[in-house]
C-alpha cells in the first residue's frame, strides 16, 4: 500500500444510451458523440486531448483516421486492438503515458452497430482469415459460443461445476439490469421474451445454443458504444467530476497450447501484476465488473483474478452471493446489467470502465454503499483458445 | 453478416459454382505456407505433425519454426491417430450456411496421444447429446475431398 501510486484518473464518462439506433448513425457518430458527452462531463475540451487511443473497430488505420475525424492533434497514439480487452489495455497504456509525462489527457472511445447490422458474433461463421491457425480450425464449424462453452464442458468435467451454479451468474446481473432503465431499453428495443428478474430454473431451462451453455447465459448482440477520459493528477485537481484514480493495471494473452489447461484464462497472469502495482488484493474488490460474453467466463475469472480458487468458483457464486445489496458476501458483479442484460455491441470492455467509475462516483442504478475498490477486467478473443486478458484496479478518494 | 452475404463468402465454396448447389463446408487453403505441408499430407490420410530434433517440442498448429528453442531443427512425423477429447459442445445454433444444416453436431479438442491438441468434428454417433464425452477415447475418420482429407475423429472401436 506504502507504494500505491495516484498519477492518473478516470475524470469523464459516457454510455451511449441507444442499443438500437436503426441504422439512424454510424459506429463513428456513436464514438464521437461518446467522446464530447465525456468530455463535457470531466469539465473538459476536444483541444484539451493530447493521447488518443482507438482499437480500430472504425477501419483499418484508424489512427490516422480518427484524429481528424474528431479534430484533435494527439502527440500519443495508440492503435491496441485485441478485441474485448482492449479498453483495459488502453487504460493501463494511458496510465504509462501520463506516468512518463507524454500527455495530460487520454481519449478512448468505442462505437459499434452490431444489432443493426445484424452482426451474427456468437453463432456466426469464423472469420475469412488465413491466419496458419485458423486454416487448421475453420472446416470445423465451431461457433464462438461452442468455444467458451466447451471451457464450460472442461470446468465441469475437472471440478463438478453444474448448470445451476453457472446460472447464478445471468440470475445476478439481470437482477441488476432490471433496477438500470438503459438496460430495461436495450432488452425492450432488442425484443428480450420475459424483461424481469430470472431464477436458476428459468436459466437452465432456457434453450441450449451450445452444449452446455444456454440462451440465458449468451451476452446480447446490441448497438451502442461509450468513451473514457482519463487525466493526470493535476488535470484531474481542477475537473468537474471527482477523479477515479487507476490504481494497477495488468495485461496478457493466451492460446491454445498442447497439454494446457482451458480452464485458466490469461487473466491469472494479468490480475496479480494489477493487484500489486495496486497494493490491494480481490478480497477488498466492492465492485467486480467482469466481462460476462457468457456465464462461464465470468465464473472462470473470478478464480483467475483470485476471488476464490481454481475450480472452487460453481460454489462460491451459490446463493446470490454477487448481488449488489450483500456488500458482505464480496464484490457486486456487473452492476449495469452487464453483457448479459445490457450492454455488448462486440466489445464490452469500455463499459466495464464505465460502470466501475459510476460505482466509485455513487451513481450506480445498483450502488453499493461506499464503494472505494473496483476491479474491471475485459477478455478478448475466444477464452478456449486465442485471447487477451486486461486488468484495471480503480480506487476513488 | 448477414446470411446472404455469408452465403457468398469464398469460405462456403458455395462460390466455385454458378448455379445454386448446396453449401459446402469450408476447406482449409493448400497454399498457406505454415500449413501447407500438413493438409497435403491429408489427400493420403496422414496426420503429420511436427517436432523439433533439437529440443523435443511438439510444435501445433504447424509452421516453420520452432516455438520451444530458437535453433529449431522440426521434422515432420505421422500420428497414428488415435487420441482423448480433452473438451467438447454440441452446436445447436449456427448462421454459416452449411453448418446450419449440420445441427446439432459436436466440436471438440482432442489431444493425440503423441500431444498435438486439435480442433475437430466427432462423427460415427448416432446421438451426439449423449455420445460425446471429456475424456473419451476417439481415432482419426477421414473426411475425403477433391484435394485433401479432414480429419474428424470417431468413437475408438
Amino acid at each position: 500500500m506504502a507504494t500505491q501510486r495516484r498519477d492518473a484518473a478516470i475524470v469523464g464518462i459516457h454510455e451511449y444510451p441507444s442499443r438500437d439506433v436503426e441504422g439512424r448513425v454510424n459506429a463513428l457518430q456513436i464514438k464521437a458523440a461518446s467522446a464530447a458527452k465525456a468530455l463535457a462531463d470531466a469539465g473538459l475540451t476536444w483541444s484539451d486531448v493530447d493521447a488518443i487511443y482507438d482499437a480500430g473497430e472504425g477501419g483499418p488505420m484508424s489512427g490516422l483516421m480518427i484524429s481528424e475525424y474528431f479534430g484533435i492533434q494527439p502527440t500519443v497514439m495508440d492503435t491496441t486492438g485485441v478485441g474485448g480487452s482492449s479498453y483495459e489495455f488502453h487504460a493501463a497504456h494511458a496510465l504509462r503515458a501520463i506516468r512518463e509525462g507524454k500527455a495530460k489527457v487520454a481519449l478512448l472511445t468505442y462505437g459499434s452497430t452490431a444489432h443493426s447490422n445484424a452482426m451474427a458474433i456468437g453463432a456466426g461463421g469464423r472469420g475469412g482469415g488465413i491466419s496458419p491457425g485458423d486454416n487448421m480450425e475453420t472446416f470445423a464449424g465451431q461457433t464462438l459460443i461452442a468455444n467458451y462453452a466447451m471451457v464450460a464442458h472442461r470446468h465441469m468435467h475437472q471440478y463438478g461445476t453444474t448448470s445451476e451454479q453457472l446460472a447464478e451468474i445471468s440470475t445476478a446481473t439481470r437482477y441488476h439490469a432490471m433496477r438500470n432503465p438503459e438496460a430495461v431499453q436495450a432488452m425492450t428495443d432488442l425484443e428480450f421474451v420475459g424483461i424481469q428478474e430470472t431464477t436458476i430454473e428459468d436459466v437452465v431451462g432456457s434453450r441450449m445454443i451450445a452444449d452446455p451453455l444456454h440462451l440465458l447465459e449468451c451476452c446480447m448482440v446490441s448497438d451502442g458504444g461509450g468513451a473514457v477520459v482519463i487525466a493526470s493528477a493535476d488535470v484531474a485537481a481542477n475537473c468537474a467530476k471527482a477523479p477515479v484514480w487507476i490504481l494497477g493495471t495488468g495485461e496478457a494473452t493466451k492460446y491454445p497450447q498442447n497439454g494446457g489447461d482451458i480452464t485458466t484464462s490469461a487473466g491469472a497472469q494479468s490480475a496479480p501484476i494489477a493487484f500489486a502495482e495496486a497494493g490491494v488484493s480481490a478480497a477488498e474488490m466492492d465492485i467486480a465488473m467482469i466481462y460476462d460474453s457468457f456465464s462461464i467466463t465470468v465464473l472462470a475469472l473470478l478464480e483467475d483474478l483470485g476471488f476464490c480458487a481454481k475450480g472452487e468458483g460453481g460454489a462460491w457464486v451459490q446463493g446470490g452471493r454477487l448481488r449488489f445489496d450483500r456488500p458482505n458476501d464480496g464484490p457486486a458483479l456487473n452492476t449495469d446489467g452487464g453483457g448479459l442484460s445490457s450492454n455488448h455491441p462486440g466489445m464490452r470492455g469500455i463499459f466495464l470502465l464505465l460502470e466501475a467509475t459510476r460505482q466509485l462516483r455513487g451513481e450506480s442504478t445498483s450502488q453499493v454503499a461506499d464503494a472505494s475498490l473496483a476491479i474491471a477486467h475485459g477478455n478478448g478473443g475466444m477464452l478456449g483458445a486465442r485471447h487477451s486478458a486486461g486488468t484495471v484496479i480503480l480506487g476513488r478518494d | 453478416m448477414s446470411d446472404h452475404k455469408a452465403s457468398n463468402s469464398p469460405d462456403s465454396g458455395a462460390a466455385k459454382g454458378a448455379e445454386k448447389k448446396a453449401p459446402t463446408r469450408p476447406l482449409p487453403k493448400l497454399t498457406e505456407l505454415d500449413t501447407a505441408e500438413f493438409w497435403q499430407g491429408t489427400a493420403d490420410k496422414q496426420f503429420r505433425y511436427q517436432k523439433c530434433a533439437n529440443c523435443g517440442t511438439v510444435v501445433w498448429h504447424p509452421r516453420a519454426h520452432c516455438t520451444g528453442c530458437v535453433d529449431g531443427d522440426l521434422r515432420w512425423h505421422v500420428s497414428a491417430g488415435k487420441g482423448t477429447i480433452y473438451s467438447y459442445s454440441v452446436v445447436r445454433l449456427s448462421y454459416h450456411p452449411f453448418f446450419r444444416t449440420q445441427v446439432p453436431y459436436a466440436v471438440a479438442y482432442v489431444d493425440l496421444d503423441e500431444g498435438p491438441r486439435f480442433l475437430t468434428n466427432v462423427t460415427g454417433v448416432a446421438d451426439p447429446l449423449t455420445e460425446v464425452a471429456v475424456g473419451q477415447r476417439v481415432e482419426l475418420a477421414w473426411e475425403s475431398h477433391e484435394e485433401l482429407s479432414l480429419p474428424l475423429v470417431k468413437p475408438l472401436s
